[in-house]
Order: C-alpha cells, then sequence, then structure tokens
C-alpha cells in the first residue's frame, strides 16, 4: 500500500484578468496555469521544467499559496489548502516554505542576517529552545554559513551565500515541503554545485519534500526523483527521473532535451544533426492554440492535433505524457 | 633590406603582429573608493577571421571587461589600461578616440546580453539597425533602410518588411536578440564579440541563436569572440578556449583539448562541477570549495591557490610565486604543477569523477 501523497493538486487553474478601459472591464484573461493534476510524495524531489513563461512559477506561487488558485483544489497532508485565508493560511506556511530564484531582491537589504533568518520564528510566533538568537545561529551552522554572521547585511555576502541565507530562513520551522523556485540558476557553476549538494544533504538529514522549479534540465535530472515538463500553463509529460531522459514520450521534451549544449566539441556535429530546432517562439498564454498546444511548433502535429487535446495517458509505467503521437524509442526525430 | 620605416613598432619594442586580432599583456584597472580592482591582469591571446574564440569565466573573472576594451568602450576617469591591442594591423589602446569611434561598428561589432536593455524602447528596430548602417557608410535612407531588412531577414526574423517598423517592446526576447545581431552585422565587421548572447535565452532559442551565429560566421567569414560562462555554449561554437579566473588566464588551448584533456586545476573544477546531459547521473555533484576572490585584494602567488585541491603539493610555491603564463603564447597553462603531472592527475584522479 502506497502512502498517500504530502501535496496533492488537482485541476489547478490560474487566469490573471487582463482589464481594460475606465470601468476596468476584464477583457480577456492570462492562462497562466490551465488545469494541473500532479502529487508529490512525502521525502521526494518533483522537478518542474518548462521555458519561461510556461507557468512553473505561479505554479509554484500557487502551492505555498502566495497567490489564490482561480480553480482547482491543493491538498497537503490531506488538508484542502485551496481557500484558506488569515490566521489558518498562516498556519500552513510553516509547512510551506520557499526559496527564491535571485539572492539578491529576495532578501531586505535593511535587515541583518540575523533578523531575517529569524523572521519566520517572530512572524509564527514560535518559541524555540535557548531562545532566537541561539537557533538562528544552529541554522546558519546548518547551511555552512558562520555564526558569526548574525549582525551582518545582506550585501556582504556573495551570491551563493546569500542563496544559504535564503535556504535557512526556508528552514527555520522545519517545513514539510519546500518549492525552490529556480534556487540556482543566478549563481555561478562552481558555486551552483555547492547549493545544489546543500539542499540534498537537508533533504537527507531533514525528510524535506522539495517541489523544484528549474528550467536547466541537466541540473533538474541531477536533484529529482520525478520530473514534470509544462508547457503553456499544462503538464505535457511526467515520469520518474530515469524514465523520462533515456525515453521522452512528447515531442517537446524531445526538442527541449536535444537543444541543451553538450560540454563536448567532439560532438558537436553529431549534436547538431540530432537536433531538434523548434521554429518561433512560445505563442500566447492569452490565447493558447487549439487542441494540443504544442502543435504549431511540432514536426509530428496533424489534424487531429489542432481539434483534440490530447490528455495525459499513462505510455508507460509511471510515466504520462500528453501527446497523440508519441515519440517511440529509437525513432528518428530529425527535422529540417 | 627593409628600412626601419617599413616596420611599425609597438610600445613594446615588439612588431606588429601578423594575427587579425591579437592582445598582449592587457591590463585594465578601475579605481574605486575600496581601493584599485585589478579586472584584468595581463591577458594575452590572438584571433584569425573565421575562428572563433571562447572566454569561459566565473562572474567577476574579468570576461566583459577584456571585450569592451577591444571595442573602446570604457569610459575615461576611473578607469586605467595597459598593453596592446591589435585589430588587422591597427593598435587601438594608444588610438585616438576618433579613430576606435570608425572602427566600432565597421570592423568590430558586439552583441550584449539583455537585448531589451541595450536597444533604445523608443525608436523602431529598423530606425536603429539604419542609424548604424548610416554612421558608416553615405548611403541614402531608403537603400539604407532596404539593408535593414535584408539583414533582418538573414537574421532569421520572418515578415521583415513589417517588422522593421517594430519597436523592441513588441519583439520576443529570441527576435530581439536576432535583430540585435542583424543589427550588428549589418556593416560587415570582420570581428564580431557576442558577449553572453544567449544567456537570457531559453534553451530552445539557444539553440536556434547558436546556431545563426554560426551560419553567418560562415558567410561573413568573420572573427568571433563569445563570452559565456556555460561550458556547453562554447563547446558548440569555439575553437579556442580561453578559461579566465581572477583577471588572469588560466588555460588556452585548443577547444578539443581543454575539453579532453584539461591541464588547470580550475578547469578540471569547472567541469566537475556541473551536472552533464551526456553522463550517467552522479549521486554528487563536485563543486570548487569557496568563492571567487576580491578583485581589490588579490591572493598572492596563484589567485586560484585558497580553492585549489592540489595546492602546494611537492612543495610547490603556489602560495607566493605567480605562475604567470608567458607573453605571446598562443597556447598555455598557468599552473606550477609540471606538465606530466597535471595530465597524470587528469587522467588518473580527475577523468573518472567527470
Amino acid at each position: 500500500m502506497t502512502e498517500p501523497p504530502l501535496l496533492e493538486v488537482t485541476g489547478l487553474v490560474k487566469h490573471f484578468p487582463i482589464l481594460k478601459g475606465l470601468l476596468r472591464r476584464q477583457v480577456g484573461a492570462v492562462r497562466a496555469v490551465d488545469g494541473l493534476d500532479f502529487t508529490v510524495q512525502s521525502g521526494e524531489t518533483l522537478g518542474l521544467v518548462g521555458e519561461s513563461g510556461c507557468g512553473k512559477t505561479t505554479t509554484g506561487r500557487l502551492v505555498s499559496r502566495l497567490l489564490a488558485p482561480t480553480s482547482g483544489r491543493i491538498t497537503l497532508g490531506g488538508r484542502d489548502i485551496t481557500r484558506l485565508s488569515g490566521g489558518d493560511l498562516r498556519r500552513v506556511r510553516r509547512d510551506v516554505q520557499m526559496i527564491f530564484q535571485d539572492p539578491y531582491s529576495s532578501l531586505n537589504p535593511r535587515h541583518t542576517v540575523g533578523g531575517i533568518v529569524a523572521a519566520p520564528f517572530t512572524v509564527q510566533k514560535v518559541d524555540t529552545p535557548h531562545g532566537t538568537k541561539r537557533a538562528v545561529q544552529d541554522l546558519l551552522a546548518l547551511v555552512g554559513l558562520s555564526p558569526e554572521h548574525y549582525n551582518r547585511y545582506p550585501h556582504e555576502f556573495s551570491g551563493g551565500q546569500r542563496q544559504r541565507i535564503g535556504v535557512a530562513r526556508a528552514l527555520a520551522l522545519r517545513p514539510k515541503l519546500i518549492v525552490c523556485d529556480e534556487p540556482v540558476s543566478a549563481l555561478d557553476v562552481s558555486i551552483q554545485a555547492q547549493v545544489v549538494n546543500l539542499l540534498e544533504d537537508l533533504q537527507g538529514e531533514f525528510g524535506l519534500t522539495y517541489l523544484f522549479i528549474a528550467h536547466d534540465l541537466s541540473v533538474v535530472r541531477h536533484i529529482s526523483d520525478r520530473v514534470a515538463v509544462m508547457y503553456l500553463g499544462k503538464i505535457i509529460e511526467l515520469a520518474s527521473r530515469d524514465s523520462l531522459y533515456a525515453e521522452p514520450k512528447h515531442p517537446y521534451t524531445v526538442a527541449l532535451m536535444s537543444a541543451v549544449p553538450v560540454p563536448d566539441p567532439a560532438r558537436r556535429e553529431q549534436g547538431a544533426r540530432n537536433r531538434v530546432l523548434l521554429t518561433g517562439d512560445v505563442p500566447s498564454p492569452i490565447n493558447p492554440p487549439s487542441g494540443c498546444r504544442f502543435r504549431t511548433r511540432c514536426w509530428k502535429a496533424q489534424e487531429l492535433c489542432a481539434q483534440e487535446e490530447p490528455p495525459l495517458r499513462e505510455m508507460a509505467p509511471g510515466h504520462v505524457a500528453a501527446c497523440h503521437f508519441p515519440v517511440q524509442p529509437g525513432e528518428s526525430v530529425s527535422v529540417g | 633590406m627593409t628600412t626601419s620605416a617599413d616596420i611599425t613598432l609597438t610600445p613594446s619594442g615588439a612588431p606588429a603582429p601578423e594575427a587579425f586580432l591579437e592582445v598582449r599583456d592587457l591590463k585594465v584597472q578601475f579605481a574605486t573608493d575600496d581601493g584599485v580592482v585589478k579586472a584584468v591582469d595581463g591577458l594575452s591571446f590572438g584571433l584569425e577571421r573565421g575562428q572563433t574564440l571562447g572566454i569561459v569565466g566565473e562572474s567577476g573573472s574579468g570576461k566583459s571587461v577584456t571585450s569592451l576594451s577591444i571595442m573602446g568602450l570604457h569610459k575615461g576617469g576611473s578607469v586605467s589600461m595597459s598593453g596592446e591591442i591589435w585589430l588587422d594591423g591597427q593598435e587601438l589602446i594608444s588610438a585616438s578616440k576618433e579613430e576606435v569611434r570608425r572602427l566600432r561598428g565597421s570592423k568590430a561589432a558586439m552583441i550584449f546580453q539583455d537585448p531589451l536593455s541595450s536597444m533604445h524602447p523608443f525608436y523602431p528596430v529598423g530606425e536603429q539597425i539604419v542609424e548604424a548602417y548610416r554612421v558608416h557608410h553615405d548611403v541614402p535612407a531608403k537603400q539604407a533602410r532596404q539593408r535593414a531588412i535584408d539583414m533582418l531577414a538573414r537574421a532569421g526574423i520572418p515578415q521583415p518588411e513589417r517588422r522593421v517598423d517594430d519597436y523592441p517592446h513588441q519583439f520576443s526576447g529570441g527576435m530581439r536578440q536576432r535583430a540585435m545581431i542583424a543589427m550588428a552585422l549589418v556593416n560587415n565587421p570582420s570581428l564580431l564579440i557576442a558577449d553572453e548572447p544567449t544567456t537570457a535565452l531559453d534553451v530552445t532559442v539557444q539553440a536556434q541563436i547558436l546556431d545563426l551565429i554560426r551560419d553567418l560566421q560562415v558567410e561573413f567569414g568573420s572573427a568571433v569572440i563569445i563570452i559565456t560562462h556555460d561550458l556547453g555554449v562554447v563547446a558548440e561554437l569555439a575553437d579556442d578556449i580561453l578559461v579566465m579566473y581572477a583577471g588572469r588566464c588560466m588555460e588556452y588551448d585548443r577547444a578539443q583539448k581543454v575539453f579532453t584533456a584539461p591541464e588547470h586545476p580550475y578547469t578540471w573544477g569547472l567541469l566537475a562541477s556541473m551536472p552533464r546531459l551526456d553522463r550517467e547521473v552522479r549521486d554528487r555533484l563536485k563543486p570548487i570549495d569557496g568563492t571567487p576572490p576580491s578583485l581589490i585584494n588579490l591572493p598572492t602567488g596563484c589567485p586560484f591557490h585558497p580553492r585549489c585541491p592540489y595546492l602546494g603539493r611537492d612543495g610547490i610555491p603556489c602560495t607566493t610565486v605567480d605562475p604567470h603564463l608567458p607573453r605571446h603564447v598562443t597556447a598555455g597553462v598557468a599552473c606550477h604543477i609540471p606538465h606530466t603531472d597535471r595530465i597524470r592527475t587528469f587522467s588518473e584522479e580527475v577523468l573518472p569523477t567527470l
């Protein structure tokens, strides 16, 4: 028997209204997230990848309830948190924390590191044994900073160290779920690896669950147990890491992976030949294409794709994809 | 017999170089309130037409400062530059502002990282390309406009006749980068510098832009410098690679060699710290410990020594003696560890962990 998932999302939708005119009438909506279903098991890492504008960040903010969903349902540990507000919502925040992308704008420059990391304790009125200062210093040591940094300001730290401060703050209340929104994309490669290792160590130590949002497919592959690929507000493929990277089913996933440059000049020619070049840009989420949203850039698109939206179907055990004509293993995908 | 008038002598006494672009012992320093920032500290490299040089390094390693020096884009005042930059037989550091301005745009052009902030939001894209063209060519406006449309088409912008009158904000990120490439190439420059040209773009668009740069280079036969922190991107494009750290060259060689048999511990660290799609998943990444040094107060000796796992092997004076590359080299490794030891260490200790 499997455990019930820690996080369960069903039919999640977020539309941002576009208002126009004196009366601010709604003339349309940006369909940022348009019907998501996924679960995250306790202790696992779900990676969420996609291009900019596909709704990854909005999803992260909905799950941590920084945004209120238009419709759908979010359950955390068996409790429906979709419509909570006020004090109830604040209590949920003990269980869900967030690590943000930009370590420069996500820390208040006028607060000391001690104040920043202690904020969750003060806001949630949590008492810690031996006092807040001691707890903060323990946290700083935990993420690889020195407890003497307590009275310093964020500008005194490098990008990687600031991201560690962000991690310490997210960890303060020992949450069950941490939503990591592009936590390493602003960092240099050598520092990126330090932070990724730190996140993995903390997960092992505290049994954390991560929703790891990133656009870098190789980082996501490294850290995730399962990976969901998003395109224009929808999940188009979701599978275990090994299955997804070994045998991607959706043409978009195939194209996305083939576009990642491989650091090996010897494979340059081969890489260019196997590359699926997508033409054009992602369509606007205000007016997405009918049927399958990827059909405008898909080399396998047929009439059916324009008429009927493909549902997420199980193509292999635990491997779902939304495509009428999934890519078969060994199929030649080179086009143009 | 040559007379002395036939030879242009350089400040260093060496004759003018044969290479199309040659940078010799470039030093760029900025005076700040906290002290002198040594952004570039004795960098030398060369580049021929039709070749691509990749400059790789972390933020603050001096990559962008180097490219801005070649373009003559450092504003006076707090900056002090020394060394020589030879572009097609002409020295740029000692050249007058007027001369550099004539070269900028026509002989050397640049693509910047963020196309939104490097284009003027107030003028249509076409108008900005036309301006770049007419600065260097005395042609009627109509002809220049046609040229702009042709360049936009060449850069892969659909319906260029219509898009030429659009404003930058009406373009998507990838389109904007294409428009910027069109603008950079409008005067057929023989040197194109691309400073993190794809960092702000998604991978699918990045692949398109890299393909475009590669195609255009073949077509125009220009020399290209690509500056990036992404080793994957340089592997796609570069013939030569220069790895920078703390304003210095750490390793400079053919791309093939840097990726298959790198010799500098910093290059090893870079390769080991990134997850790769073409390898099995590793349990842990191997980061480089510590953080890059402050450029105001560089470590003594080798600037990488505080982070180097091979520090002080066999009594090598890493902390005191600076392993600077000799000047005028076309390949080299700035490391004290003997060549044979480096090769052995790489194949025995580093390669299995990559």
